[in-house]
C-alpha cells in the first residue's frame, strides 16, 4: 500500500549492513570480526522478518527461528574458538 | 494500524543503523560488543512489533511464532555477546585504556 | 508438580511452533510425555505453590522495568555513538550478588548486560564481573549500586 515506506526501511537496514560489512573487514583482531559477524547475523534476521510482511507469507517466519538458532550457535562456536586458540599459544 | 506498524518498522531499521555505526565508530572490542548488543536487541523487538502490528488483521496465527522469535532472541544475544567478551579477555587482547581491571587480581588458574 | 510444569512447558513451545489444530495437541501431547519422562530426573529446579504469583510478578513488574530500562539504554548508546568525540571511560568491576541459583544468576547478568553502560563478562560463585563504560573512581559502592541496585531488589523476591 505504501510502498516507498518498504524502500526507507530497507535502505536503512541495508546502511547498517554495510557498516558492519566495512568493520568485519577492518577489524585488526579476530575477536572484532566476531562481533561484526554477530551484529550482522541479527540485523539479517529482523530483515527477513520484515521481507515475510513484505511478501505476506508465513514461511519466512520459520526460516528466521532457524536462522536465529544456527547464528546463536555460530556465535558460540566461533567464541570456544577463539578461546582454545589463544590458551594454547600464551 | 499500517501507520503505527511503520512507524515502530523505521525505528526498529533506525536502531539496527545505529547498532551497525557502533560497531563501526568504537575504539575498542569491548565498547564494540556493548553498541552492538543493545542497538540490535532493541531494533529486533521494535521490527518484531512493527511487523505484529502490520499482520494483525490479516494473519492472526503469526503471533505465536513472533513471540518465539522475540523470546529467543532476547535470552540468546546477551548470552553469545558474553561469551564473546569472556573469550575476548582470555585471548590476551585487552584494551589499554581501561581505567579499573578486577578481573587481573583474579589470577590464572582456570 | 514437576513433571506437569516440564510437561505444559515443552506442550505451549511445540503449539506455539505447529499451530492450534486438534491434530497437532494430540501429537504434542504425546511428544512432550515421552520428552518429560526422559527430562525431568535431570533438570534441577524446585517448584512450590508460590510459583503461579512468582510468574505474573515477572511478567508485569519485570518485563516493564526491562523495557524501559532497555529503552534508556539505547538512548544513551545513540548519544555515543553520534557525538562527535566518543566520551569514553572504560573499566572492569567486580559486583556482589545474592541471588543463589543458575537461572537467577542469568537472568541478572542478562539484564545487566542490557542497562544502560555495562555489559556482563563473566559469572564467578557470588561475583559478576561487570564492564562499565563510564566508571566512577574510587567508590565501590556506588559503582555496584548503581549497576545492579534496581533489578536486584526486584529479582529478589522472583528468584529466592
Amino acid at each position: 500500500m505504501i510502498d516507498w515506506l518498504d524502500f526507507v526501511v530497507l535502505s536503512l537496514l541495508a546502511l547498517g549492513v554495510i557498516f558492519t560489512v566495512i568493520r568485519f573487514v577492518l577489524g585488526p583482531k579476530l575477536s572484532d570480526r566476531v562481533v561484526a559477524l554477530d551484529t550482522f547475523n541479527m540485523i539479517i534476521i529482523g530483515l527477513i522478518v520484515f521481507l515475510a510482511l513484505v511478501f505476506d507469507s508465513k514461511l519466512y517466519l520459520d526460516i528466521a527461528i532457524v536462522y536465529a538458532v544456527l547464528a546463536f550457535l555460530e556465535t558460540i562456536v566461533f567464541a570456544r574458538y577463539l578461546e582454545g586458540k589463544n590458551n594454547d599459544n600464551s | 494500524m499500517t501507520i503505527l506498524s511503520y512507524i515502530f518498522l523505521i525505528i526498529g531499521a533506525l536502531f539496527f543503523l545505529l547498532g551497525g555505526l557502533g560497531v563501526f565508530r568504537m575504539p575498542d572490542t569491548f565498547n564494540r560488543i556493548q553498541a552492538g548488543t543493545k542497538a540490535t536487541t532493541l531494533g529486533a523487538f521494535s521490527i518484531i512489533v512493527g511487523v505484529l502490528f502490520g499482520s494483525v488483521e490479516n494473519h492472526l496465527d503469526w503471533i505465536p511464532k513472533l513471540i518465539i522469535i522475540i523470546v529467543f532472541i532476547v535470552i540468546s544475544n546477551p548470552v553469545g555477546s558474553s561469551t564473546i567478551a569472556k573469550a575476548t579477555y582470555r585471548s590476551k587482547n585487552i584494551p589499554d585504556n581501561l581505567i579499573q581491571d578486577d578481573l587481573k587480581e583474579r589470577g590464572e588458574k582456570q | 508438580m514437576k513433571y506437569l510444569i516440564t510437561f505444559l512447558t515443552l506442550l505451549v513451545v511445540y503449539l506455539f511452533l505447529a499451530g492450534f489444530t486438534v491434530e497437532e495437541v494430540i501429537l504434542g501431547s504425546l511428544v512432550s510425555v515421552v520428552l518429560t519422562v526422559l527430562l525431568a530426573n535431570r533438570l534441577n529446579f524446585k517448584v512450590d505453590w508460590r510459583f503461579p504469583f512468582k510468574l505474573l510478578k515477572f511478567l508485569f513488574v519485570y518485563i516493564p522495568v526491562f523495557i524501559w530500562k532497555l529503552i534508556l539504554a539505547n538512548i544513551d548508546v545513540a548519544r555515543r555513538v553520534l557525538s562527535f568525540k566518543i566520551p569514553l571511560n572504560p573499566g572492569i568491576v567486580k559486583v556482589k550478588t545474592n541471588l543463589k541459583g543458575d537461572l537467577g544468576k542469568l537472568t541478572l547478568a542478562n539484564s545487566i548486560t542490557l542497562t544502560p553502560g555495562t555489559l556482563s563478562i563473566d559469572v564467578e560463585d557470588d561475583y559478576i564481573y561487570v564492564h562499565t563504560i563510564d566508571i566512577l573512581k574510587n567508590s565501590k559502592d556506588k559503582n555496584q549500586e548503581i549497576i545492579s541496585g534496581p533489578f536486584e531488589k526486584i529479582l529478589g523476591g522472583i528468584f529466592e
